[in-house]
């Protein structure tokens, strides 16, 4: 595939090596003169100089037959627009835009971004997994159809409790889907499985109802 | 009128006098407190400091009641991010951008975007008065 990265930061670098090595043809589109001579000098000759945003530049390297457009530099506006014009104008089918401030990231899907990435809430994520007692984490998004998977911790004090599936009440159109307890095979819960203390349940639910399935697992 | 200007620079700052005379509730928003002195002393709209292609400071200067929103910094992404902000989340009726790029600027209004490139106004006339037209 031909896969565009504008910003040759660490992000980008580090992309594009991981990207070559996989076979791809990658092409790194950066300002500064200075940093695109180190790239070249380390990954081949595979880092232009110039503005990521700019049409013309953008018609030189090919965006038209490019696959992929990915913007990663440390600025929202820069990846923003660089992304739009990608898509509008040279009909690139998928742009990924790295987003600083994670309000953004939903802003950038609304104005047409096909994947907007901030580090902030993926290391925030991240995180909130590691705390032992957080009842709720996101596990995947299937953003086309408003869904996610999320992955529930039953802790001591749940409301849930020796209830069965079909006795705890959940936000509509929420499913369980598997359910692992210490030390056995996991196992598909159905409304008649009893829930304990320490199962951890998988779930898909709708990301708007997650507040309400975070209660009642929880309780409060 | 409600107007929220973006960009306290030397349009932004007399856009936001001459706006504020002609009758209008105007609001200014620059990154650099230090922009508001090009305001004139009798400035009675609000200056606000912060970025404006920020849809939570744009809440704070109420753009949800404004009519009119101008995007003038000098930042060509910044104005046409901070115009889609305005334009799509916000629904702002009046929405107008400056855009110095004038490739970037055919794009933008080719999606609808209102905007103008100063580069090929400024042009023009020089144009015009070059070869002595009007």
């Amino acid at each position: 595939m031909y896969i565009i990265i504008v910003g040759g930061g660490r992000v980008g670098y580090y992309l594009a090596k991981a990207l070559l090595e996989e076979g791809h043809e990658v092409l790194i589109v950066e300002k500064s003169a200075a940093v695109c001579d180190v790239i070249n000098d380390d990954l081949g000759s595979v880092c232009i100089r110039g503005d990521g945003c700019e049409a013309s530049l953008l018609t030189q390297i090919g965006t038209a037959r490019a696959d992929i457009f990915v913007a990663v530099t440390g600025d929202d506006e820069d990846n923003l627009i660089s992304c739009q014009v990608a898509k509008r104008k040279f009909k690139v089918p998928r742009t990924i835009a790295r987003v600083r401030n994670p309000r953004n990231e939903g802003l950038f899907r609304v104005l047409g971004i096909d994947v907007a990435i901030s580090a902030t809430n993926l290391i925030l994520e991240q995180i909130a997994e590691e705390v032992p007692t957080h009842p709720l984490v996101h596990l995947h998004a299937i953003r086309d159809k408003g869904l996610e998977i999320v992955d529930l911790k039953i802790n001591t004090g749940s409301p849930v409790i020796g209830k069965t599936v079909k006795d705890v009440k959940m936000p509509e159109k929420t499913l369980l889907l598997l359910l692992i307890r210490k030390a056995q095979q996991p196992i598909i819960p159905d409304g008649n499985t009893t829930l304990a203390a320490d199962d951890q349940v998988i779930a898909l639910v709708d990301p708007n109802l997650e507040a309400d399935l975070r209660k009642a697992f929880r309780g409060g | 009128m409600n107007v929220i200007i973006m960009g306290c620079g030397r349009v932004g700052a007399r856009l936001a006098s001459q706006l504020e005379k002609s009758g209008n509730q105007v609001t200014v928003i620059d990154l650099d407190p230090n922009a508001f002195r090009r305001l004139p002393t009798d400035f009675k709209g609000n200056a606000l400091v912060g970025n404006g292609a920020d849809a939570t400071m744009l809440r704070r200067a109420n753009i949800q009641t404004a009519d009119a929103f101008i995007a003038l910094t000098q930042g060509d992404n910044r104005n046409i991010m901070a115009a889609q902000i305005a334009k799509d989340i916000f629904k702002v009726k009046r929405v107008v951008c400056r855009i110095y790029d004038p490739l970037r600027q055919e794009m933008y209004a080719e999606m609808g975007l209102e905007s103008l490139s100063p580069t090929i106004v400024f042009a023009d006339m020089l144009q015009n008065m070059v070869e002595g037209k009007k």
